[in-house]
């Protein structure tokens, strides 16, 4: 029986990202994924005939540009295309523009608010600062503050380097962002309730959290720490849909001679008094490998994957501890015609970007109460994208593909599970609001993919549906993240790593915990690790 | 007090709350001239006791003691000037479905009324929070950290703060640094199933700020309480002998006792600056005063956006200043009542104690929810106690006075307060009698004090008790905004020594006695 180096549980985008590293470092890598199709939740996949949709994630930034270096992506026809707009829809039938050229983008702030559109430059200067100062932390393994080995010392040090070369203002800035909530934030900066809502959709994007919830501004960086072409806080569509991503790594694993198996769905890790030993397939089969990574979610891994007697006492409490409560829908539209959004004028660029119906931070906080009661939010936050609109090769001539990402609906329903008819009132909830605004929608309507929480834990594998692989506020990022004490991808059993998005630093089609892992993971294989160029440091 | 006395003296202390009391005392006694000036006919601020009807009593806004600063205490002898704290602390009902829960001794040393297991897990629950707040303690009894000026002696204290955390082993600093910035209602859920209990918890650790249970970093409210003490017990609370009114008078006896002057009746309109330096003050009679150092125990922003004035001022600071944020969300309800209540399940020696109405941490997060839209609780969370079981002389014989603390009544109540406060009153009362049955029909003479009420009363901006919400992004270096943390001013010769600064409120004295070191110690050099 063959005897891989190591064996990857799930093709998601760290999965990859992982066995791309460990392939190329030499070690003879297999990757293992239940679906017939790979990808996790950046896949692109034809439902009706003609349309490509963006099933889960459908918008691409985060992804580290030193990743897509290193695995050469753009070679294997990884395309991303920026943003050229965006709106907020007002409900007095007005809208709030977003533009890619600056000048327009300021006026069409200045509409709604001459201050703000003042207010922005500032705005936009110190969140690109701050991004400047927590970038380069995302590419690195976190320090563990409890043990204080040697290299948890110096890592404790870089941090306080790092901290230490800003302005005492820009410090206080700092702590600041860690923990004020984005709507506090924003109201430093801007009066206009559309202005506000606009910028403070990014801070609770897949975040079981409202715009006035203590800790949204960090979420709002995180969002806004990606870029695009090298422009910091930009957002593009990756072409062919967010498959794309994990299409053009699957390309770069399989030339370096990876070898990837689909319908392959891992039953539980094969472990013996030394560690990890491999993997039992749910039929079974038994995959034998000197090292196991998991992409699944920390809770999913140790809970499901592995045995409990396995595992110290403590260990298992804090992975059931481990937050993920899902927070977020999403519904994928085929359309046979260009929906019309009469607030607009004629051919504006704004439907070439994100599009939002919510116009003021109550209506989103209120969103947020309804979650916190079980319900999925009766006048829903979408984050609309038509990404036909840049990227033809999506559905056929003139028709078109919409993401709508809906925000907030719960792991349950008031308690229960999500049943069938849930789903469809869910649909229509966000369907209706949609109509609000572009009359004769729903006739354009050719087809539509309904997605709860239900769906992307079934389908996807994530637990409760969380996007991120668990919330993250403070108690779960950098050292905490998953759980304390094991936060450098290592777990409780030797030879078994996690690599997916519980671990530092998060969620978001980014590659960094998948990047990170592999350096851990080649670093106790005392494999030299060449392929890997260090993260860069925009200063 | 005549216009010739100008120039006489060496400090000024602006407001005549505890902290203005408490900086004025220990500036007189280490020889310094010290004038003290209230804008109100007495001193005390929010702790002075005040009138609720003929021969009726009660606290103006604190109303049980559970941080005043031992340091404090012993410095100025305040024993010896009527302090009785009062022996065992006051024990705490938590109200909720079914019997009440009764803690015992300091904040629930042992409770009545829970199971066993549930019993085990809160002692472990109360040790860790103890503990951890026990870390957090000495950043509170000192100036905060300066971060691009770190002293040798700063440096030291984050040391030492880091090197008690390496002491506590690894799983508790790993569970340290987990919790510090969480939400109090998953820590309460991770390890209790008691509602009334995480309810208790939900309320203490969000009373007087703008969060939610569910808030990331609620947790730290609860922190900030059980860093308090009482007779060196953390987390105590009581009623002083002689109730609350008893901390101010002997405040302001220890102050004159140092030879400090107390003036009433003396509002600050404008401090008075010259080439960058604080001269003097003009009171809002007109009358000008001068002294080397200017103290100011009122909120920070009134002390430099009103009395300084922006024009004198940087204007990042005055952006800072004026983003501070600062409206209250608490209602204070007093009742005189003809014969004092009773309480579901609630026997007589509990009945001494604090009770509070909190079914639940999801109650009190439905009860903050509409806040957040200036929105009062239709339901509402509230702490009770009755003062006049604790000094009689507050009430006629078999009468009674109850006082409580109310959330959430937001400062900006969308519809106005003028007809806002009958139906949040009868909200109020409504809560009450489900737990007091007959408590109306009792009633003598009610008196709601709104946010908007306590500021106008009380000169404290928003109605904020703690002069600027105590929220992670507003504590230490951030207290009142960074930049001008450590008591002191850009105007030489003004400083802050209010609740606005580090630590913050609650009746301790804290502010005070950080800023008088600090002050004495920068005139020093």
């Amino acid at each position: 029986m063959k005897k891989w180096d190591a064996v990857v549980i799930g093709s998601g985008h760290n999965g990859l990202v992982n066995a791309c590293y460990l392939q190329r470092a030499g070690l003879d890598v297999l990757v293992v994924e239940k679906n017939e199709w790979i990808g996790g939740a950046a896949v692109s996949r034809e439902l009706t005939d003609g349309f490509l949709y963006s099933n889960c994630s459908y918008v691409c930034s985060l992804f580290r540009p030193e990743i897509m270096r290193d695995l050469e992506l753009p070679r294997h026809g990884l395309q991303v295309i920026p943003y050229e707009g965006g709106a907020v829809f007002t409900q007095d039938g007005d809208h709030l523009g977003a533009h890619r050229d600056h000048h327009a983008h300021r006026r069409a702030f200045a509409r709604f608010s001459k201050r703000d559109a003042e207010a922005y430059e500032r705005y936009a200067r110190d969140v690109t600062r701050q991004c400047r100062f927590i970038q380069p932390l995302l590419m690195r393994t976190a320090p563990d503050p409890a043990r204080l080995r040697p290299r948890d010392v110096s890592e404790l040090l870089y941090l306080g380097r790092k901290f230490a070369g800003l302005s005492a203002e820009e410090m206080a800035l700092t702590m600041r962002f860690w923990t004020m909530s984005i709507s506090d934030f924003l109201d430093e900066y801007f009066e206009s309730d559309v202005v506000k809502s606009y910028l403070a959709i990014s801070g609770i994007i897949g975040t079981a959290l409202g715009p006035m919830s203590p800790g949204t501004a960090y979420v709002l960086l995180h969002h806004y720490m990606g870029e695009v072409d090298g422009s910091v806080g930009a957002w593009g569509f990756a072409r062919g849909g967010m498959g794309a991503v994990t299409q053009a790594l699957a390309k770069s694993f399989r030339e370096s001679g990876g070898t990837i198996r689909t319908e392959a769905e891992v039953d539980r890790v094969l472990v013996d008094t030394q560690g990890a030993k491999g993997v039992v397939l749910a039929g079974g089969e038994e995959i034998r490998a000197d090292r196991v990574v998991s992409n699944a979610d920390v809770k999913r891994t140790f809970l499901k994957l592995v045995e409990r007697s396995d595992l110290p006492d403590p260990f298992v409490r804090d992975v059931e501890r481990f937050k993920m409560r899902g927070s977020s829908g999403k519904l994928n539209i085929a359309l046979d015609s260009m929906p019309e959004f009469p607030a607009l004028p004629p051919n504006s660029p704004c439907v070439r970007g994100d599009m939002h119906f919510t116009d003021s931070i109550e209506r989103m906080e209120r969103g947020y109460d309804d979650w916190k009661a079980g319900r999925w939010s009766a006048d829903p936050i979408l984050d609309m994208v038509i990404p036909t609109t840049l990227d033809p090769t999506m559905a056929p001539p003139g028709k078109h593909f919409m993401s709508c990402f809906v925000q907030y609906c719960p792991p349950k329903v008031e308690g229960r599970d999500w049943t069938s008819a849930d789903r469809d009132a869910f649909a229509d909830t966000v369907i209706s609001q949609i109509a609000d605004y572009s009359p004769g929608f729903r006739e354009r309507i050719v087809h539509m993919e309904v997605r709860t929480p239900r769906e992307l834990e079934d389908e996807v594998g994530l637990t409760e549906g969380n996007i991120f692989q668990g919330e993250l506020t403070f108690d779960q990022l950098l050292f905490n993240r998953p759980v304390p004490g094991y936060a450098q991808y290592r777990s409780p059993i030797g030879g078994l790593y996690i690599c997916g998005s519980s671990t530092h630093p998060g969620g978001g089609v980014m590659g960094a915990p998948g990047r990170n892992a592999a350096a851990e993971i080649l670093r106790d294989a005392k494999r030299p690790n060449k392929q890997m160029s260090p993260a860069h440091e925009v200063l | 007090m005549r216009s010739s006395d100008t120039g006489n003296w060496d400090v000024i202390v602006v407001g005549g709350g505890h902290n203005g009391l408490a900086a004025a005392a220990l500036l007189a006694k280490s020889g310094r001239r010290v004038c003290v000036l209230e804008a109100d006919d007495e001193v005390g601020g929010g702790a002075r006791a005040r009138q609720l009807a003929p021969k009726f009593r009660t606290s103006s806004l604190a109303h049980v003691l559970n941080r005043l600063d031992a340091e404090l205490i012993r410095t100025l002898d305040l024993e010896s000037h009527g302090l009785e704290l009062g022996g065992a602390p006051m024990p705490t009902v938590a109200l909720g479905k079914g019997d009440p829960l009764i803690l015992h001794g300091a904040y629930g040393k042992t409770v009545t009324g829970l199971g066993e297991a549930e019993g085990r897990a809160w002692t472990e629950l109360r040790r860790r929070l103890m503990l951890q707040a026990g870390v957090l303690k000495p950043f509170l009894a000192r100036r905060p950290p300066q971060l691009d000026t770190l002293t040798l002696g700063e440096k030291g204290v984050l040391g030492g703060a880091a090197l008690s955390l390496k002491r506590l082993g690894k799983d508790e600093m790993r569970a340290f640094l987990r919790m510090v910035l969480m939400n109090v209602a998953d820590v309460a859920d991770e390890c209790l199933d008691d509602d009334r209990l995480k309810g208790l918890l939900a309320f203490d650790a969000t009373l007087g700020s703008h969060l939610g249970p569910r808030s990331p970093t609620s947790l730290l409210g609860l922190y900030y309480r059980l860093a308090g003490e009482i007779e060196a017990k953390p987390g105590a609370q009581t009623v002083p002998k002689g109730g609350m009114g008893a901390v101010v008078a002997s405040l302001a006896s220890a102050a004159e006792r140092a030879g400090a002057t107390l003036r009433t009746k003396a509002g600050v309109g404008r401090i008075l600056v010259e080439a960058g330096r604080a001269v003097g003050v003009v009171l809002e009679g007109g009358e000008t005063l001068r002294a080397l150092t200017i103290v100011s125990a009122m909120n920070p922003r009134t002390t430099m956006l009103d009395l300084v004035g922006a024009r004198a001022l940087d204007i990042g600071l005055v952006r800072k200043l004026t983003h501070i944020r600062m409206k209250g969300d608490v209602a204070k309800l007093d009742l005189a009542l003809d014969r004092p209540p009773t309480f579901t399940g609630v026997d007589e020696d509990a009945l001494s104690g604090r009770l509070v109405i909190a079914r639940s941490s999801d109650d009190v997060e439905r009860a903050f929810n509409p806040a957040k839209y200036g929105e009062f609780s239709r339901e509402p969370v509230m702490e009770i106690v009755l003062p006049s079981l604790h000094d009689p002389s507050l009430a006629p014989d078999g009468a009674c006075v109850l006082s409580a603390v109310v959330q959430y009544a937001p400062y900006d109540l969308k519809e106005g307060w003028e007809t806002g406060k009958p139906k949040f009153l009868e909200a109020v009362l409504g809560r009450l009698e489900a737990h007091a049955p007959g408590l109306r029909e009792s009633i003598l003479r009610s008196e709601l004090l709104t946010p908007a009420d306590i500021e106008a009363r009380y000169r404290m901006p928003g109605g904020h008790w703690h002069h600027g919400e105590l929220q992670a992004d507003q504590m230490l270096f951030s207290r009142p905004v960074s930049g001008m943390s450590g008591y002191d001013t850009p105007i030489d010769g003004l400083y802050l020594a209010g609740a606005g600064s580090h630590p913050g409120g609650g009746i301790s004295g804290r502010p005070a006695m950080n800023a008088v070191r600090h002050i004495l110690a920068a005139e020093k050099r």
